[in-house]
């Protein structure tokens, strides 16, 4: 349109620039990140606490996922116990097909298989509704009216993500072993017995503890990541739409890469 | 603030978005009490100078003054005080879609005062029977016609009856008889407040009746500005060019109402309210 807009000079600086490019923003990225991270630590403290808004951020990620999480979760165990059971047959050492599948359950399947399914189905959720309201202005609108978007609409779905993925991981954990205990002993017929005394013996308070710490940061990651994309989407339905897949699939990346910092700092392996 | 200075200055404010200059120094003086209409074509500039005089952009460089204190030096939280005073209505409405368009009409109202259920009950149903939507109340954003939308929206800045009101185009999109109802609004909050609006619009019957000032921006420049009747007959090409496409014949423009002039209105209110506003 004017003459600000000439075509830029390739030089060496521009080149250089597009070399690291990939780095810088990864950079810029986790600085977002912890701005908003750090922005929303601070109002979460500021009153005024807004009770129903929290609770229907709790609704939203938590109870409407139960559903969605215990069916995963059985599954997720009724497969395993399969596996299982056909892996370790081979050694004969079915009688520990119990007390392995509670094993990883509880360190690795019930947290990132929750916080991902939290991602895909809450996470978009809130990347979609933040990205709308700030592409009809209604961010703006809160602002004007002197409140705080980050205080009335980060904080309660962060807090809310925080709460409940634990929450739904123990229950997908719950769900996983009744799951493996119906294809086992109903369906492949181990011991009963034996099946629960070994989930007594191989599962340490440790082993659950893991999973509840895992599950607390990926719950703060993903719907912190949610947030940063709907937030700050731009350009209008299309930008809400590439706001929303970007929200899940960094969301889901960032479980992975978090699950695998959570675990070498948590396991005594060496 | 003394009643004689400006309440809303703009200071050679520029704005750029990346590489590009969207406004190239706009300077304005607003009188408290006074009405600002701007209008310029699309894309000039209007939205985004607008959002800066409620803080909602940064300048590049420039200041905003409002009652003498730079907007931009203000902490969050002074902004948010300073904030309760302004108004806004959205060029895109801007309702919250999750509530009814009564909880968004009370929300300025249950968010910044401590007024009863009962009293936000009447004020809001007042508000919205002004406007003429009170039969919406309970229906949500989705469910109304953009016109109807545009209304609820009008309502909500007015329930507080702020000191500074901006309408980005509030009546594009309502039929002509609407139309002068929310132009009778926005007189009735100057008369009874002593409000200081800024108003863009493309509707230039309602921009020579209401406007103690006309201001016309075109690519991020503002090329005339005065009383309307001044603007009108400005000789800048552009400007005429506007008008003429406009579809209304200068000459037939005139003021239907009769106006108290804005340095009265805005002694009186300073005489019964010395410090701002009563808080509601
Ligand atoms: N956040 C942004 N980033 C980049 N460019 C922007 C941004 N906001 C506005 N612009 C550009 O600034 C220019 C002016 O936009 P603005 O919305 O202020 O126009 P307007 O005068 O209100 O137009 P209309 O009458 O259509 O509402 C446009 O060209 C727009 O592309
Ligand atoms: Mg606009």
């Amino acid at each position: 349109m004017s003459d600000e807009e000439a075509p830029r000079e390739p030089s060496w600086k521009s080149l250089l620039r597009g070399v690291f490019a990939p780095a810088t923003d990864a950079l810029t990225e986790i600085g977002t990140l912890a701005d908003l991270a750090g922005r929303s630590l601070l109002w979460a403290f500021r009153p005024p606490y807004r009770g129903q808004v929290f609770l229907a951020q709790l609704e939203f990620v938590g109870v409407q996922s139960v559903f969605l999480v215990g069916l995963v979760g059985l599954f997720t165990g009724m497969v395993f116990a399969v596996q299982t059971v056909y892996g370790f047959r081979r050694f004969g050492a079915e009688n520990l097909v119990g007390g392995v599948v509670a094993l990883s359950l509880s360190r690795e399947m019930a947290p990132v298989l929750t916080a991902i399914m939290v991602a895909a189905r809450a996470g978009s959720g809130m990347a979609a509704e933040l990205g709308n309201m700030r592409s009809s202005e209604q961010i703006d609108a809160l602002e004007t009216m002197a409140v705080s978007p980050i205080q009335y609409l980060l904080v309660p779905r962060i807090v809310a993500g925080t709460v409940m993925v634990p929450v739904l991981a123990l229950l997908f954990f719950l769900v996983g072993v009744g799951g493996a205990w119906i294809v086992g002993v109903q369906g492949l017929a181990l011991d009963p017995g034996v099946f629960a005394d070994k989930i007594r013996t191989l599962l340490k308070p440790d082993d659950l503890l893991q999973g509840l710490i895992k599950a607390v940061v990926f719950g703060f990651a993903v719907s912190l990541i949610a947030c940063r994309h709907g937030f700050y989407a731009s350009g209008g339905a299309v930008g809400v739409g590439q706001a929303t897949t970007r929200a899940v699939v960094w969301a889901v990346v960032g479980v992975f890469v978090l699950d695998y910092a959570l675990t070498t700092v948590l396991t005594p392996v060496a | 603030m003394s009643p004689a200075a400006p309440h809303v200055v703009v200071d050679r404010l520029v704005k750029r978005y990346g590489e590009r200059t969207v406004l190239h120094g706009v300077d304005l003086t607003i009188n408290r009490a006074e009405t600002l209409v701007i209008i310029g074509g699309s894309g000039a500039g209007k939205s985004t100078l607008v959002r800066h005089l409620i803080a909602l952009e940064r300048p590049t460089s420039g200041r905003i003054l409002i009652g003498g204190t730079d907007i931009a030096s203000l902490s969050d939280v002074e902004l948010a005080v300073a904030r309760r005073r302004f108004g806004m209505v959205f060029q895109k409405y801007a309702l919250f879609d999750s509530m009814t368009c009564f909880e968004n009409v009370a929300f300025p109202l249950r968010e910044q005062t401590r007024l009863k259920e009962k009293e936000v009950r009447e004020r809001v149903l007042a508000k919205l029977r002004d406007l003429g939507v009170e039969h919406a109340a309970q229906l949500t954003p989705a469910q109304i016609s953009g016109g109807m939308a545009k209304r609820v929206g009008i309502a909500r800045a007015l329930v507080l009856e702020p000191e500074l009101l901006i309408y980005d185009e509030p009546t594009s999109g309502l039929d002509p008889v609407t139309s002068r109802t929310v132009d009778d609004l926005i007189e009735e909050m100057r008369e009874r407040f002593a409000v200081t609006s800024v108003i863009i619009t493309h509707d230039m019957v309602s921009a020579f009746d209401i406007a103690d000032q006309l201001a016309m921006l075109i690519k991020g420049r503002v090329v005339a500005q005065g009383p309307p009747g001044e603007v009108l007959t400005s000789a800048h090409e552009d400007v005429q060019r506007f008008i003429r496409s406009s579809g209304v014949e200068a000459s037939r423009l005139e003021k239907r109402r009769r106006r108290t002039p804005a340095a009265e209105l805005a002694a009186r209110f300073a005489a019964e309210a010395p410090v701002g506003h009563p808080p509601p």
